[in-house]
């Protein structure tokens, strides 16, 4: 198992936002959270990154218990997050970007090596490379922020709604990426608002509703399932 | 046209002293939007810890410059440590009123512990001759001592520029600056990187207190207040949060000092820079340099 997630509570202030959620990811699949807004999905990517501390329960990368690391030790683990609304840093330049999601590797060779990996994959990243990151178009930024997370070679990449905000042709795009890079070995926790497409590369999910897990399975069940069909599919 | 270029001369070297100061409240406003009134004392205790060690120590004044430097660079990353990092979750308002107490304390702890005494740096420091100047068969003069003030603070904002664009501190800084979770998922300590930024500051504070000790030819405990509140009001008029409008507001504002002393009265210069301070808030409230997205504080 790459990562355990076990009966993890979080709270904002008074806010009960996890209630006792346990999930797990195994080593070379896609799995997929999805929920509706406000029901905990970027909480529960944030805990597992380390920037909000659980008030109990316990979170496991490859058997080493999480709990009380910070974000960077987390990172240096090998899990990075593409982060809701993309995060990016918008005063510096598409290399400088790229350059941070290395910040914690200190192999020259290595990390020219990845930039140029990232620049195969997305070629516009690379013409517009001295450029500042926030003259991107919402598309290209999305990239980015996938780019900047493949930086640091992580094992495991958490996705926060890599869609939001981009035409179908995109949205369609940034899935095929992020089906290739699982395909490259990368696992992944994709948290989506679009159940449709995030099952169709999902092997797994989650249905998560106001800070519980009410339902779990393989992909193709859940796309098929009536109460997911009627909630999050739209009919 | 005598009195013009003279004081551009003169204010070019109040100028670079402010510039200096205005970087570090700038710096440390861009990272952690606080402005941290005791800048200004960190200054007076960089000028007092060159002092002693040209006095007592009796190194010289490139010694004082790097001593005075790492010590005000501590003092400042002891100051975060103890009396604002606590607050770093608290109301805004909180950290802004300790910084005030900050700087109350280390003024009349400065009072206490080295006396109300006026002191001035040993003569022969530095060379400070006359250099007779002619601009458009004009006769002017600016002192050995104006040169190097101006040489410093050049040097140092180049050093400044290269540590925030070209290392990876400095990107780490940026990052922290814009978007601390985000910087923080990138594996970038932001605890450290605030450290680091109130070290930079702070030892850029010690050079201003140094050239303004040799400038004006004395140091006292409080002479970090004014100077201190007209940086601030530099970083201000340049635009809060941004390196370029630090040096940009610092120049002008010893600029236009020194015009209001020349062709005025000294007596009207610091009414005169907190009405032009207000004037450019009504007309540009980010500042110069700054976009008029809305500023807190
Ligand atoms: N910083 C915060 N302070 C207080 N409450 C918060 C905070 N962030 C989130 N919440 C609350 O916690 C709950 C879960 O929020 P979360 O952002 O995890 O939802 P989400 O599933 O990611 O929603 P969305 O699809 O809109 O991104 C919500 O009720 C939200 O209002
Ligand atoms: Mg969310």
């Amino acid at each position: 198992m790459l990562l355990k997630v076990e009966n993890l509570d979080v709270y904002y202030g008074a806010i009960h936002a996890l209630k006792g959620i346990s999930l797990e990811v195994k080593e070379g699949e896609i799995v997929t959270l999805i929920g509706a807004n406000g029901a905990g999905k970027s909480t529960t990517l944030n805990t597992i990154c380390g920037l909000l501390r659980p008030q109990s329960g316990r979170i496991t990368f490859q058997g080493q218990a999480l709990n009380g690391l910070p974000a960077p030790a987390i990172v240096k683990l090998g899990i990075s997050q593409v982060p809701e609304g993309r995060r990016i840093f918008p005063n510096l330049t598409v290399k400088e970007n790229l350059e941070l999601g290395a910040y914690l590797r200190r192999d020259r060779e290595g990390i020219s090596r990845s930039m140029r990996d990232v620049f195969r994959r997305f070629p516009r990243l690379e013409e517009r490379q001295k450029q500042m990151a926030g003259t991107l178009s919402g598309g290209e930024q999305q990239m980015l922020a996938i780019g900047r997370a493949l930086m640091s070679r992580p094992k495991l990449m958490l996705l926060d709604e890599p869609s939001m905000g981009l035409a179908p042709l995109l949205v369609q795009e940034i899935f095929n990426i992020i089906k290739e890079i699982n395909q490259q070995g990368t696992t992944i926790l994709l948290v989506e608002q679009n159940a449709n497409m995030a099952l169709s590369v999902a092997h797994r999910g989650y249905v998560l509703e106001t800070g519980r897990i009410t339902l779990q399975g393989k992909a193709a069940e859940l796309a098929a399932n009536a109460a997911v069909k009627k909630a999050y599919l739209g009919g | 046209m005598a009195v013009f270029f003279q004081q551009i001369i003169n204010g070019l070297s109040l100028g670079s002293i402010y510039a200096l100061i205005a970087l570090g409240y700038t710096m440390v406003y861009g990272i952690i939007q606080l402005i941290n009134f005791a800048h200004g004392d960190i200054m007076m205790a960089g000028a007092y810890i060159a002092f002693f060690v040209v006095v007592y120590l009796k190194l010289n004044i490139w010694w004082a410059f790097i001593i005075s430097m790492i010590g005000s660079a501590l003092l400042g990353v002891i100051i975060e440590r103890v009396a604002y990092k606590p607050l770093r979750n608290a109301t805004r308002l909180a950290p802004l009123i300790t910084a005030i107490g900050m700087s109350l304390f280390l003024e009349n702890g400065g009072l206490m512990v080295l006396g109300t005494d006026i002191r001035s740096y040993p003569g022969g420091l530095i060379t400070n001759a006359q250099l007779p100047l002619t601009l458009f068969g004009i006769r002017l003069t600016a002192t050995t001592l104006q040169l190097l003030i101006l040489a410093i603070t050049i040097v140092m904002m180049i050093i400044l520029q290269y540590i925030v664009h070209y290392t990876r501190a400095g990107k780490a800084m940026r990052a922290v600056s814009y978007d601390a979770d985000a910087a923080r998922l990138m594996g970038i300590n932001v605890d450290n990187t605030i450290s680091l930024t109130f070290a930079l500051g702070s030892a850029f504070a010690a050079v201003a207190g140094i050239l303004l000790g040799l400038y004006y030819n004395n140091i006292q405990p409080l002479m970090g207040i004014m100077p201190g509140l007209k940086a601030f009001v530099a970083a201000v008029i340049g635009g809060i949060g941004l390196i370029p409008g630090a040096m940009v507001g610092g120049f002008a504002l010893g600029i236009f000092e020194t015009m209001v002393s020349g062709y005025w009265s000294s007596n009207l210069r610091d009414p005169i820079v907190f009405l032009l301070l207000i004037l450019i808030l009504l007309v540009k409230p980010a500042g110069l340099l700054g976009k008029n997205n809305t500023e807190k504080v």
